[in-house]
């Protein structure tokens, strides 16, 4: 079986319904376990104090937020590529998911940052790499509703998603390559020396597991409604044409 | 109930109300959404069939 099927609607539609409840219901139990455990049964860090707990929803949301605008330039690619119309829909129904991400990671950072670093906002390599992420995501779905065709929307949306995937990358690495900035590297890192306190790395790692079954979950259900709405237009023009 | 947030007992709440809002508004939103969508499609292909 080729994963190119799944680019056919009613394949698409037939998997994802089945597919749906089950992400769902782990994206939920995640979410509930990982917030709660984060909260309620970590202890304050000495040196943050009780602002540590927002790592367990900066993180995740920062993450997603990179990691959704790399899913719509793969999706975004296999449209230009291929012409397949449910990736190119897939990514129109991830930018209102990875918007709100962004939303959360620099609202969450900037309620850290007051108590923390004295401001809500500095002009810091990352934090201004991430507005400008997030700028790119409204763009990107103003850009989708502002033109009616919808073929030369998921063109020009597409070519769009490719710029903006500078910014995506740069918000990711920004920390690494630009050393004047306020924002601390990295929290999580694979050599275990490097990253934060297993009290901390545990529940925050079932938290980002969360995240990414959540977006999984919405965009599956987004998509569908997505793909039922192109189905609507195309019914509703064939009535006219009658 | 609450742990201990001592003096930041704000900043947390704060931060997780907001979040939280965020990702339920984005939930409603797109269940709204759907089932409006699913409802509209059928309605339009009931109408096609007859």
């Amino acid at each position: 079986m080729s994963i190119w099927e799944y680019a056919n609607p009613k394949k698409f539609m037939q998997t994802s319904g089945l597919l749906l409840p089950w992400v769902t219901g782990l994206a939920a139990i995640a979410l509930v376990v990982g917030l709660i455990w984060g909260f309620f049964f970590t202890p304050a860090d000495y040196r943050q104090g009780a602002t540590v707990k927002i790592i367990f929803l900066h993180v995740p949301a920062a993450l997603m937020a990179i990691n959704g605008w790399l899913m719509m330039l793969v999706a975004s690619l296999i449209w230009l590529i291929r012409r397949h119309h449910v990736s190119a829909l897939s990514a129109k129904a991830a930018a209102p998911i990875g918007m709100t991400m962004t939303l959360i990671a620099l609202v969450t950072g900037a309620i850290w940052g007051q108590p923390m670093w004295g401001t809500w906002w500095a002009w810091d390599p990352r934090l201004t790499s991430f507005m400008i992420l997030f700028l790119f995501y409204l763009g990107y779905i103003a850009l989708w509703h502002a033109i009616e065709d919808p073929d030369t929307a998921a063109d020009l949306t597409s070519v769009l998603c490719m710029v903006g995937s500078v910014f995506a990358i740069l918000s990711r690495y920004a920390v690494l390559f630009w050393n004047q900035g306020l924002h601390q590297g990295a929290s999580l890192s694979m050599d275990k020396t490097q990253h934060i306190s297993n009290v901390f790395w545990f529940p925050l790692i079932v938290c980002m597991g969360g995240f990414v079954l959540l977006f999984v979950a919405l965009l599956l259900l987004r998509t569908r409604t997505e793909i039922r709405a192109r189905r609507l237009q195309a019914l509703l023009l064939r009535e006219r044409m009658a | 109930m609450l742990p201990e947030l001592g003096k930041y007992a704000a900043t947390v709440l704060g931060a997780y109300a907001l979040a939280i809002l965020l990702i339920v508004g984005l939930v409603v939103l797109s269940l709204r959404q759907a089932t409006r969508m699913r409802d509209r499609l059928r309605d339009v292909e009931e109408r096609v069939k007859e």
